[in-house]
């Protein structure tokens, strides 16, 4: 799960780490009040949406009267941010938040991530703060410096030092540096968190350190034990038909082709994803049914894949440990009859009761092509859609 | 001979009483898992599926001498029970279920590795010998006692390259499914240096998934420790790159992770990669000169 930006600073500020001050709106009027509460001359105005790349899209700007801000607040609410981490739709803005205005001395990076490959808590810190991080990731990995956090030691004051002196801090820097380090552990910690970005860490001109924007994603395994999370959730920015998916237990992902797919397994539904493409295919969706398939899931699961109008045949692909293929064979033909699918769709069963899952499907009367291997189902489904392009 | 577990190995299920605990142990027992008790707080002293019920783990070791034990309590539990099963001495921990928290996982796995208990899973469909032992989820009927080592990441897909194996009459040494979530107890390079070491093993299928950098460890590893031919497939080619917020995930995977950079690195390691999940029997007989029962060889 993800949080907007203003939400990030509000855990910010109630971990003691140094933002500004700063009003959430959600109407062009208090936009405009905003102004005035916050006092000055000039703020930062910007789109709460769960993307970045918002700077480069007219997402943020800088706005120096009421009119200007309520100007913006206008264009923005209600309308879709298209950046290049969205996809071509964007997403929807509905609040804004409004920021007092700093002078900005230098950009610093602060990022931390779970790193499967040393198994714990890492912090990436980079005095080349800013848009183009990955790019200096990549061309000049030396200018990421790298602190990780002993699952059973827990952070410590020394590694924050460390990295303060390593990125050229000085005087009172290097405290509150060490501070907005050990803050950042204890919340990524204490919140169950997968990904936490600063970027930019700013020094202002007056030699403070301030943490400009803020990014979270909590780990989604975690949520049950995290219910001030939980109610900070915001719909809008969820994929509507992935959302549906997910009441039902389903893990439903569009693409662009038009061969829906039904798996059992993640993996065996990307595996499944790959060989309809070796064969010329193009799948229309990633969706995973889960361990415990029961018929209603395949049901509602039909109709996940066809509210996709693109859709011109479906491939379902059971592999039976434990669930049983006769019982999934009840709950397609169910499927078929209720959601009244009109595209062909064919169907691999393997493993637990398969036999007994054929011969159900042959019975049923429908008009259900049944594939006898996971080669002769992909050529079989990609013929259904029309061919091999 | 065989990897983790065999026909002497004395396994425990902590959640026995639960319904996935309950369903899953008794169907290894009826595959003839040696399954010597259970753990369930508060139910010591009962009998369940015909083993004692034991109120903690350390007591249900004192008495029956297990020195595995397989998990499926809830997920919010997990982390406990995994301790428990270290504070105990077990040797071999399989935990069954999905969705723990990452954090936790982090915890657990450093404490099995200061123990040095082994941890397979979570999120996972478990370990298998055939014919022998069957500690998890998988379903028994499609294995045969043979010579490939199958170590894979997802349960179906493992349960794939299962029949394929023994469509083609080759069967399987040991299977373990080391689990699909970021941090696992084990990872391929752990299982890959047991089935180099194991005398029943003549080959191995590995199979991967993209996301995370496993299967490129395991690439390096195969180059400098694997002898035995290696037959591997990588799920998700043709998967989309997922929403993306901020840069810290790009910035830690450093360009690894995506299909095409896993299958590139283990082919410069000298592994056979299929590109097909159908052909991974093929494969096999391919790498390894092994006559198909289906083909007549060749």
């Amino acid at each position: 799960m993800n949080l907007h930006e203003y939400q990030a600073k509000q855990w910010f500020a109630e971990y003691g780490l140094p933002v500004s001050r700063s009003m959430t709106v959600n109407t062009a009027a208090d936009a405009a009040a905003a102004t005035a509460q916050l006092g000055g001359g000039r703020w930062v105005v910007k789109a709460q949406v769960h993307a970045g790349g918002r700077g480069k899209a007219g997402g943020v700007k800088l706005v120096r009267s009421a009119a200007e801000a309520e100007e913006y607040a206008r264009h923005w609410l209600g309308r879709n941010l298209v950046t290049y981490q969205t996809d071509a739709e964007g997403q929807p803005v509905h609040k804004i938040l409004i920021e007092e205005c700093v002078d900005i001395e230098s950009e610093l990076y602060l990022g931390s991530v779970i790193d499967r490959a040393s198994r714990c808590i890492v912090f990436m810190a980079s005095t080349e703060g800013g848009v183009d991080i990955e790019k200096v990731a990549r061309e000049h990995p030396e200018k990421i410096l790298r602190a990780s956090i002993d699952p059973l030691a827990g952070p410590r004051a020394f590694q924050g030092r460390e990295l303060a002196f390593r990125l050229g801090l000085t005087g009172k820097q290097i405290r509150q540096f060490t501070e907005i380090f050990l803050g950042l552990a204890r919340l990524f910690q204490d919140l169950d968190l997968s990904l936490l970005e600063i970027n930019p860490l700013v020094i202002t001109r007056q030699g403070e350190l301030n943490c400009l924007d803020g990014k979270i994603n909590i780990d989604g395994n975690a949520l049950y034990r995290q219910p001030r999370i939980r109610e900070m959730h915001d719909p809008s920015q969820d994929d509507e038909r992935e959302a549906r998916a997910a009441q039902w237990q389903l893990s439903y992902v569009a693409l662009d082709g038009d061969i829906g797919c039904m798996v059992n397994g993640a993996g065996l539904a990307m595996g499944t994803m790959d060989i309809v493409q070796l064969h010329g295919g193009s799948p229309a969706n990633f969706l995973d049914v889960g361990g415990s398939a029961t018929a209603e899931r395949v049901a509602e699961a039909f109709k996940i894949i066809l509210s996709d109008d693109k859709v011109r045949a479906v491939l379902v692909n059971i592999f039976g440990g434990i669930v049983r293929c006769d019982l999934i064979a009840d709950g397609i033909i169910q499927a078929v009859r209720e959601v009244g699918v009109t595209q062909p769709v064919v169907v691999r069963l393997e493993g637990n009761s398969a036999a007994g899952g054929r011969q159900r499907l042959a019975a049923s009367g429908l008009s259900i092509i049944a594939a006898s291997s996971l080669e002769d189902a992909a050529q079989k489904v990609v013929a259904a859609a029309g061919g091999a392009q | 001979m065989s990897i983790l577990v065999n026909a002497e190995t004395r396994v425990i299920c902590q959640g026995i009483t639960g319904s996935q605990g309950s369903f899953h142990t008794e169907q290894a027992i009826a595959y003839g898992t040696r399954i010597v008790g259970g753990v369930t707080p508060g139910k010591g002293g009962q009998t369940h599926l015909g083993v004692p019920v034991f109120d903690t783990v350390r007591e249900a070791v004192e008495q029956t001498g297990a020195d595995a034990t397989s998990i499926y309590v809830p997920a919010p539990f997990c982390l406990d029970s995994i301790l428990e099963a270290v504070a105990a001495g077990v040797r071999l921990v399989v935990c069954i279920t999905e969705g723990i928290p990452t954090l936790d996982m982090l915890l657990a796995k450093a404490s099995c590795d200061a123990a040095g208990v082994r941890l397979i899973g979570p999120n996972c469909p478990g370990v298998i010998t055939p014919g022998e032992s069957k500690i998890g989820i998988m379903p028994g009927d499609i294995h045969l006692p043979g010579k490939v080592g199958i170590v894979s990441r997802s349960g179906t897909l493992t349960y794939e390259a299962v029949r394929q194996t023994t469509d083609h009459g080759f069967g399987q040494s040991s299977c373990v499914g080391i689990g699909g979530d970021p941090i696992p107890g084990s990872s391929f390079v752990d299982i890959l240096a047991l089935f180099e070491e194991d005398p029943a093993t003549g080959a191995i299928v590995m199979i991967g998934e993209i996301g995370g950098s496993a299967e490129e460890e395991a690439a390096a590893f195969i180059a400098e420790k694997v002898s035995k031919p290696v037959v591997a497939y990588i799920a998700g080619v043709t998967a989309p790159p997922g929403k993306r917020m901020g840069h810290a995930g790009a910035i830690i995977a450093g360009g690894k992770g995506t299909a095409a950079e896993k299958f590139a690195a283990l082919e410069a390691a000298g592994v056979h990669t299929v590109r097909s999940l159908a052909e991974i029997g093929a494969g096999l007989s391919r790498a390894t000169g092994w006559k198909s029962a289906l083909t007549g060889g060749k």
